[in-house]
Formats: C-alpha cells, structure tokens, sequence
C-alpha cells in the first residue's frame, strides 16, 4: 500500500512550501544587482576552478597533419585595437623581470637559440570560431630555465607594444606544447599576427594568445588578470 | 530495466479527502526541486547560449564568414558575450547538479519506472501518436503515464546528458580530447551543442501543449505534488 500515506503531515507540508519558494528564492537572487554580480562572479570561477583540475600536465593538445591547416588568409586576425603597433623589429628585446635569477633585455637571437617546436595546433576563439594554425618558437619551460625562473611562482605575467596584457598560470606555461611563437606558417610571424613575438598556448583560449609581447614577469600575484578578463572573461579559460 | 511485472505500478500514495475528491500524491518534493530549477537553469543556458551564438552566428569558418541566423537580442540573456558566457557558466552548475540529483533519486526510489521508456512501451507509442495528431481512438491506459509520454520524458533526460557532454566538449576541448574527437571535434561540438539545445526546445514545446491540454491539474501537481482525481484512478 502507499508508502508515503503516513508521512503526509503538516511537516511536511511546511517543508514541501518552503522547497516550493526555493527556485523563486534563486531567480529573486539574481535579480538583485549586487548578489546577481557576486553570483555570476563566483560560477566564472567555479568553471575555471573545474577546468584547472582537469588541466592534466602532460595531456597534449591535438595536433594537425599539414593539409588540415588552415590557409594562412584565412586565418582571421583579431586584435582589440591596431594590427600594428608599430614594433622597431630591430631594437626589439623582452624584458624578463620578477622571480627569475636572471633579468634583463633578451634578444631574439637569444630566444630562437633554444630548441625549436613547430606545430599545427587549433586556435579557439571565445566568439566560437576556430582555425588550425602552424606555430613555430621556443618552449615557455625552456626559455623559463634558460633565465632561472622559480618554478614554483604562480603566474607568468606579459605586457604587449599595444598596451594589451595577459596572465597565464604557471602549469599552463610550462606545458610542453605552450610556446613563445616567433613563427608563423615557417615564416617569421607577421606583423598582424603578433611580430615579433607572441604566445602560443594550445590549452587556452584564443584571448590569452597574447602578441607583440615586450615584458615578461614571473611572480605570484599579479597586478591584473588580463586585458578582457578584467572586463569579465574568464580568468583561466583552460581548453 | 524495468521489472518484468506487467501491472502498473501504484502510484505513491492515496487518500480520501473531506470532500471524497481522490487525491494522489505523485511528485516528491526532490523531483519537484529539481524541475523547476532545471527548467529556470534550461532557460537561462538557452538564452546566454544565443547571446555567446550572437557573438558568431555561423557552425562554418570565420573567413568567409556566413552567418547562419541573426538571434533577436530580446531572445538573448547576458547583453554582451562576457556577460553570457557568466550566466552560461554560472547556471550550468546548477543544471548539471538538478540533473544528477534528479536521475540519482529517480534510480534510489525505484521511481524511474514510471517514465523510463522500455521496449514494450515501443508497440504502444504509435497508437497514442495517433490519437494525439491524427484523432485516433484514445487507447486505455494502464499505467501513470503513457507510451508516448514515457518517450518524451527519457529523451529529455538523454537530450540533457548529450547538452552537457557537448558543453563540456565546448569548454574543454583539449582535456577532453577523446570526446572531443568522437563528436569531429570542436567545431562540430558547438554544432551538436546547437542540435540539442533545438531538439529540447521541442521537447518543451510538446511538453507545455500536453500541460495546456491536459489542464491544471498536472501543473498543480508539479507543483505541490499532489494530484487530484487522477485519470488513472479507479
């Protein structure tokens, strides 16, 4: 017979109006401005807290045989205000600073003195458009060892010739696949694309690819989280 | 599966009111949690969903760009794409919790034999579909809900498992490399994502026809739980 005959009490009941409210409770919630921001705030973070656990260190990012790759006219330059800031490719050097042993000015030269990856990996844009691009250029763990960058700190932080600026994790950064990209379909990358150096992290999304790179800092809190992330994007946005 | 019994199973409880109205109670209060803020969260991801497509209306490249369908900004949650992608990736947590909550409670209580659609409720959809569209004969029915209903209702939990699959495809592409390529990759990810977000709008729409058709009393039940004078009821 009804097994829930017994319990169809006023207990019950009260608890049965209170649960009735509950999805009013949570679309009042949103409704306020205030509690709607810190609600919103913390569901961006929950996401990003989700997809760092799933980060797994070793896990490759697919890559692409040759005919996949997207032709290079095709590949849609997105910048947030000039496609060129105008970078003297000559005097060009990166400054290293923060946790490192060894700051200071480095040259092209020096970084294309390390070993070399070429990839065709997919570049994924936040508006939901995708292209698979061939990048060339030094390992990020590579270069952090060749100026003595703790290991340990958090974050690399990089500032842009256009005045654009990012944040990546330290895990992210030394992935094997997370490159700083000199080269760009076996050319050397071109000014809209970033000349004469830039990121190429196949594990983010394609607004942490950040270009026409002139300092890099290793630290572990940094002064800001990224160009759009400080207007709302998601901070870590791991694929 | 189902049990093997044939006779429908009782509905949870019955009792006899003041006004001998026969009454039922047929929604625990776990299901009806679930429903409701699943349904707030589908509509909430539906429309920060359109507002992230707004930002690229296309499933093709993005030169040349071919824009497949302009979503009207009033059908759009978020006003701005950072605004959509954070209902988006606010409210999918909430789905994804009322989704598990709900299978994992219907599975414990046993209860996910009033809706779970089995083979031998195949033999029985085509009649009711009939009744349905083309004004056939209504067959009896012999259990809470019908051959058709039992459809519709487990496609809805399997269109819900198969949005968040896709979405997670969406949002980790890499990590989840092996899903990934299973759907063509990311690129047909967020068509498929599209695919099911339409099929579960259907699924709502025939859903919100049946609750009109079938009058207040099913809404009420949903609602408070308790059901009165069930068609199934002696």
């Amino acid at each position: 017979m009804p097994d829930n005959l017994t319990s169809t009490t006023s207990r019950s009941l009260n608890r049965r109006e209170l649960l009735k409210l509950s999805p009013l409770l949570v679309i009042g919630a949103f409704t306020i401005p205030r509690a709607r921001e810190r609600l919103l705030t913390a569901g961006v973070g929950f996401t990003d807290w989700a997809s760092a656990k799933w980060f797994r260190r070793n896990h490759l990012a697919p890559t692409f045989a040759d005919s996949g790759v997207t032709q290079l006219d095709k590949f849609y330059v997105n910048t947030y205000d000039v496609d060129d800031p105008g970078v003297d490719l000559e005097k060009w050097t990166l400054t290293v600073s923060g946790d490192v042993k060894r700051p200071g000015q480095y040259t092209l030269a020096q970084i294309q003195s390390l070993p070399k990856l070429t990839q065709n990996t997919q570049h994924i844009c936040v508006e939901g458009w995708d292209v698979i691009g061939r990048f060339g250029g030094t390992r990020i763990s590579d270069f952090l060892q060749y100026v003595g960058a703790n290991p340990d700190a958090k974050f690399l932080y990089v500032e842009c010739a256009d005045d654009y600026y990012e944040s990546l994790d330290m895990a992210s950064a030394l992935h094997p696949q997370s490159l700083l990209c000199y080269e760009m379909y076996d050319r050397p990358l071109m000014r809209e694309h970033g000349a004469p150096l830039r990121l190429r992290v196949p594990t983010k999304i394609g607004y942490k690819q950040a270009k026409y790179l002139t300092s890099l800092r290793v630290m572990d809190v940094v002064p800001k989280v990224g160009y759009w992330e400080d207007q709302g994007y998601p901070g870590y946005y791991g694929l | 599966m189902a049990s093997s019994d044939s006779t429908p199973i009782p509905v949870a409880a019955l009792r006899a009111e003041k006004s001998h109205a026969r009454i039922a109670y047929e929604h625990s209060w776990i299901v009806r949690f679930c429903h409701w803020l699943n349904t707030l969260s589908l509509f909430v991801m539906a429309g920060s969903g359109l507002q992230i497509f707004r930002a690229f209306p296309s499933f093709g490249p993005k030169i040349p760009q071919h824009d497949l369908l302009i979503v009207p900004k009033s059908l759009a949650l978020g006003g701005w794409l950072g605004g959509a992608l954070q209902w988006h990736m606010t409210f999918a947590w909430i789905y994804v919790a009322t989704g598990i909550i709900y299978v994992t409670y219907q599975l414990i209580s046993r209860n996910y034999r009033q809706p779970l659609f089995v083979r031998k409720d195949v033999a029985g959809v085509w009649p009711m579909a009939r009744h349905y569209f083309f004004f056939g004969r209504k067959p009896t029915q012999t259990e809470v809900y019908n051959p058709l209903q039992k459809m519709a209702y487990t496609s809805a939990v399997v269109l819900g498992l198969l949005s968040v699959v896709t979405g997670i495809v969406l949002l980790n592409p890499v990590q989840f490399s092996f899903l990934a390529s299973l759907m063509g990759g990311f690129h047909w990810a967020r068509l498929w994502h599209f695919c099911v977000l339409c099929a579960l709008l259907l699924f709502v729409l025939g859903h919100l026809i049946m609750v009109i058709l079938h009058g207040w009393n099913n809404f009420m039940s949903m609602l408070t739980g308790w059901k009165r004078n069930p068609e199934y009821l002696p």
